[in-house]
């Protein structure tokens, strides 16, 4: 017994412990991302038709190139981007400015209120979403016949279906959003607002020259994981609205799951995702150029 | 941010405004779908939908029970939620911990590297995945939506930052005092880091219970599903739709990760905020 120990205490030291400490995750890696990344590239230069895989060489980003339905869930996924990422993170920086005041009182059941939708899965809050907008008997649309509109076919049509998930997702992850830019917030020191309000500055241009440079790398932060988190939006697509009407709302994700795991078309998905890999990839490379970094120096 | 005189009663009054608001906004499709959940179908159908509770939830839960099995789907998703969350607390507290910690060789490039994966989307690694889960049988299995999840940097990342800051010479006096190296990361540096365990386990526990994608393309049979599978699989397979039976599924789908969530308030924000916090 005191041997084996011993044994161990040897075995296990200053020297070995690190790679020891780092072996299960490395194999976890391994396995699970460094293999499925490079497979997957491979696969998308391979057809898959019945049961085999066959080589086509850069076929399947050709057909991706002339494919329509691509084409439209990256149209679909930038305007979601476009209307989305900006509205959440104008929102979520101004609640966070809000719920931070120091007048603020009941400032927990405000957090707790406005974070509790981002934890929800988002099965379950589109779930709720698809009631609240039915056409013929949902909440909505009942509050707007009352006021007098008539109701908007929500999910059955292109704009209120995207505005649907668009509002959706707002809904899912604002209150998320807002405790990262609190995180920011709390990080500017006080006497920049005591100094400027010496100077007898306006709430609106401590706002301005204060607060935003101050958090802008967190605005960053926000802003890309957004943006990828909307690149790779599938739930709400798939459950919400079925990517439909005539895949006015379908995202890649969406796309990528129907080709690879209802058509089995493995080859194809693999290139669908890897052109998502390029787009992710992209957009983060000019959104940190963009803002140079979040650097405020 | 001290202001006083009538300027002052303006802000107050939009700052309470639109925060009202913004909570009414949060809160009321929850309350819509715990009242909903005690409605029948057609009183949420109706021309006029009741917004209060009513007696039907025994009703509800019983239709609910003929069209899936609660107690399964509730212990599938617990099982692959606290396997997950165990898991990744042990095997990333310990990655973060060397990477922290100790100097060794390719560490810079080791870091880099898990770095890098956080930018990958889970998405592209599903077509291998699958098939690989196949050919090594695990299709449909607890293991096959739990194991590849915890190939992420997040919790690594989360723990090394976390870690940096425990004072070397605490661990260098363990050495001296001859305490082996996975008992010095067991009794002194792990009971150190409790908040920081709190905010990944809670972070990693509410991923795994609302995880969506990867359960639905490996999960094959009824028995096997999670709650979000289960959740849109009822909604799918309905003819006609029973809308208080859907939304009671969903407050079992919300309602566990919600009490977790109000309990555990604290070390869900710092999870957070833990990701968004790196300088």
């Amino acid at each position: 017994m005191a041997g084996g120990k011993e044994r161990r205490r040897n075995f296990v030291n200053k020297k070995t412990a690190p790679y020891i400490f780092l072996l299960p995750m490395i194999v976890l890696f391994g396995v699970f991302m460094v293999y499925p990344v490079i497979k997957s590239l491979a696969l998308s230069f391979y057809d898959f038709e019945g049961g085999e895989y066959l080589f086509c060489g850069i076929n399947n980003y050709v057909t991706m190139f002339r494919d329509p339905v691509f084409w439209k869930s990256l149209g679909n996924t930038f305007i979601y981007l476009a209307i989305q990422v900006p509205v959440m993170v104008i929102l979520s920086l101004i609640l966070g400015v809000l719920v931070e005041e120091n007048f603020l009182k009941f400032r927990t059941c405000y957090r707790i209120s406005v974070f509790l939708p981002s934890v929800t899965a988002l099965v379950a809050y589109a779930m709720i979403f698809k009631l609240l907008f039915n056409t013929d008997f949902g909440l909505v649309n009942h509050f707007l016949r009352s006021v007098g509109w008539s109701g908007v076919d929500w999910l059955n049509s292109v704009w209120g279906a995207r505005a649907v998930v668009i509002m959706g997702i707002t809904w899912r992850w604002t209150g998320y959003n807002t405790i990262i830019m609190i995180a920011g917030l709390k990080g500017i020191p006080t006497e920049l607002y005591e100094s400027a309000d010496m100077d007898g500055a306006s709430f609106l241009q401590k706002f301005f020259r204060i607060t935003i440079p101050m958090v802008k790398s967190i605005i960053l932060f926000v802003s890309i994981t957004s943006t990828i988190g909307t690149l790779q939006l599938f739930d709400e697509s798939f459950v919400l609205t079925k990517g439909g009407p005539d895949n006015a709302t379908i995202t890649i994700g969406h796309y990528l799951y129907n080709t690879g795991f209802s058509y089995y078309k493995f080859g194809y998905a693999a290139a669908l995702s890897y052109a998502l890999v390029i787009i992710i990839g992209i957009l983060s490379f000019v959104q940190f150029k963009a803002t140079n970094g979040g650097d405020n120096s | 941010m001290k202001t006083t005189g009538k300027k002052i009663s303006g802000r107050k009054v939009f700052t309470y405004v639109f925060l009202t608001i913004a909570a009414l906004i949060s809160l009321f499709p929850f309350y819509f779908m715990f009242v909903s959940a005690t409605n029948t179908n057609a009183e949420i159908l109706s021309a006029a939908p009741k917004l209060f509770f009513g007696s039907h939830l025994a009703e509800n839960f019983a239709n609910l029970n003929k069209k899936m099995d609660l107690v399964r789907i509730l212990t599938n998703s617990t099982i692959m939620t606290v396997s997950y969350t165990a898991l990744a607390i042990v095997l990333h507290s310990m990655a973060g911990y060397a990477l922290a910690k100790f100097e060794f060789k390719g560490k810079g490039l080791l870091f880099g590297l898990i770095m890098i994966t956080m930018m990958i989307p889970a998405q592209v690694m599903y077509v291998p995945l699958f098939t690989l889960m196949n050919n090594i049988g695990w299709a449909n299995t607890y293991q096959a939506v739990v194991l590849p999840g915890l190939a992420g940097a997040f919790g690594i990342f989360l723990m090394r930052q976390n870690m940096l800051a425990f004072p070397t010479s605490l661990i260098e006096a363990a050495r001296i005092d001859g305490c082996g190296e996975i008992g010095i990361f067991l009794k002194v540096v792990l009971p150190s880091q409790k908040p920081a365990v709190g905010a990944l386990g809670i972070y990693m526990f509410m991923s795994m219970w609302n995880n969506f994608m990867w359960p639905l393309i490996i999960l094959s049979t009824k028995s096997m599903y999670n709650f979000p599978v289960a959740l849109a699989m009822l909604d799918g397979v309905a003819w006609r739709k029973d809308y208080g039976v859907i939304m009671l599924a969903t407050v079992c789908a919300v309602l566990p990760i919600m009490i977790i969530f109000l309990v555990f308030q604290k070390q869900f924000v710092a999870g957070v905020m833990g990701g968004a916090v790196k300088e």
